[in-house]
């Protein structure tokens, strides 16, 4: 792991990217990707989760899928050469690389309504990763995207093991200031992010932070 | 036991259904012979924008196994279904529903001209036929759960389906919480090693429940069952049903 961590440590100059934005927490960005531009997501405090949705930007019903992306590698876990996948199979985008080490698939994106579920009835009011989806779903202006739309998401950075006994966790982040994951477009694709803003649990250890998004044209 | 059914039917192996059951029924699944598995997905009726959510319902039960006490919560935070009987302890929602790619490539291409009804059926395209009819498409298609089958993930994250785990006869039994459109394909885990089409008959069986009382199991799971259990209840007091 360390070597490819090395190996992957920064071939590509901020200079030349052709998109470099701060995503602040609780805030959302919602972007295409070009088939071979290179999308890079940075941890800039360390210990973040980017709440991350793709769409095969030409057909936006075929959403990500978790499962689809992890039954297709036989590995929970999402790293470098992970292909993650529409629900019709189809490969949108590859990582290619991860100086994290691995990203959850199976934790989704936290919303008012499990907001009450996981904590208390009075937790409704927080801001959350649904709401911050949905908004940008309404911005966007695209009738295609709609809360039907709405698949369980990436959370980059973010650490949920599963245990053998078939036990699931939302552990402190695996990750620190300024970890990123790099990942090319397969296809042409849509990009939505939510900067998660969850303050009851550790997965952002109870401070959520900016994120910074570049891309690349190669 | 079967007389107490109010309508049962048998889903061949590579059989799809879907159908409307209201609030207050147990389905009882069968599996019919050993290694048995079936991916359902559920959809509220009245609003099939809501549907059943793996991540929401995994991370609120800690768990990535279904079995007795768990319950299948929708994106608004309430409880479609609970698991209420469970012979096997341990139902799969990670790994999602076989395509007609990897069925083809898995176990030899097949087609309807030449294998008639005998050909081999995608979890892919029963769900595609059956949300469809329902007036939904594919950008529906969310997370599954896989009754009757394990996948354990080891420590580096690697998924491994459990052959051995559902014997013949084994039985879950799921009571709804809301009025839910259920949607299942009888194909097999995509996950699944055996390299001959591991597919077979279930039944099913919808029976009257009792009514949700103040022990009752599932309701008392865990602080987060009873909260999505109340909100359920807040969506019935405000329809006014």
């Amino acid at each position: 792991m360390s070597v490819m961590r090395e190996a992957a440590v920064q071939t590509r100059e901020q200079s030349e990217a052709v998109v470099n934005e701060v995503i602040l927490a609780g805030d959302g960005w919602m972007h295409v990707l070009e088939p071979g531009q290179v999308l890079r997501i940075v941890d800039m405090e360390g210990n973040q989760a980017a709440d991350t949705l793709f769409y095969d930007a030409d057909n936006p019903e075929d959403h990500y899928s978790a499962v689809a992306t992890i039954a297709a590698q036989a590995n929970i876990y999402l790293t470098t050469g992970s292909v993650l996948r529409a629900e019709s199979g189809k490969p949108l985008v590859e990582i290619i690389a991860d100086t994290c080490g691995r990203h959850d698939t199976v934790g989704g994106s936290c919303s008012a309504q499990s907001n009450t579920v996981r904590y208390a009835h009075e937790k409704l009011h927080m801001h959350n990763c649904r709401d911050t989806f949905m908004l940008q779903l309404a911005k966007q202006g695209d009738e295609r995207y709609t809360k039907r739309d709405l698949a369980p998401n990436v959370n980059f950075f973010m650490n949920v093991p599963v245990s053998e006994d078939g036990g699931l966790t939302f552990a402190d982040g695996i990750s620190s200031p300024g970890v990123y994951v790099e990942m090319q477009a397969i296809a042409r694709t849509m990009v939505l992010i939510s900067n998660c803003p969850q303050l009851n649990n550790p997965c952002n250890a109870y401070n959520p932070t900016p994120v910074r998004v570049l891309i690349w044209n190669e | 036991m079967e007389s107490n059914a109010i309508w049962s039917t048998t889903i061949r192996p590579g059989g799809k259904w879907s159908g409307t059951i209201g609030r207050g029924k147990l389905i009882r699944f069968t599996a019919l012979e050993a290694g048995a598995n079936v991916a359902i997905q559920l959809y509220h009726a009245n609003d099939l924008a809501e549907r059943y959510n793996m991540p929401d319902s995994l991370k609120a039960q800690y768990t990535a196994r279904y079995t007795r006490g768990n319950v299948l919560m929708s994106d608004n935070g309430r409880v479609l279904a609970s698991f209420v009987e469970d012979s096997l302890g341990w139902h799969d929602p990670i790994s999602g529903y076989s395509y007609r790619e990897a069925t083809d490539a898995k176990y030899g291409s097949t087609n309807y001209q030449a294998e008639r009804n005998e050909w081999l059926r995608s979890g892919e395209e029963n769900f595609a036929v059956e949300l469809v009819r329902n007036g939904l498409r594919p950008r529906d298609m969310m997370p599954v759960v896989n009754l009757f089958s394990k996948v354990a993930v080891d420590a580096t994250g690697a998924m491994r389906y459990d052959v051995d785990h559902c014997p013949a006869g084994a039985t879950v039994t799921l009571r709804t919480e809301m009025d839910t459109l259920l949607v299942l394909s009888n194909t097999p885990n995509p996950l699944d090693p055996r390299a001959e089409y591991p597919s077979v008959p279930i039944q099913i069986e919808v029976l009257q429940a009792a009514p949700v009382d103040a022990a009752d199991y599932c309701l008392n799971f865990r602080g987060e069952n009873r909260r999505a259990f109340e909100n359920t209840r807040e969506y019935y007091t405000l329809l006014g049903v």
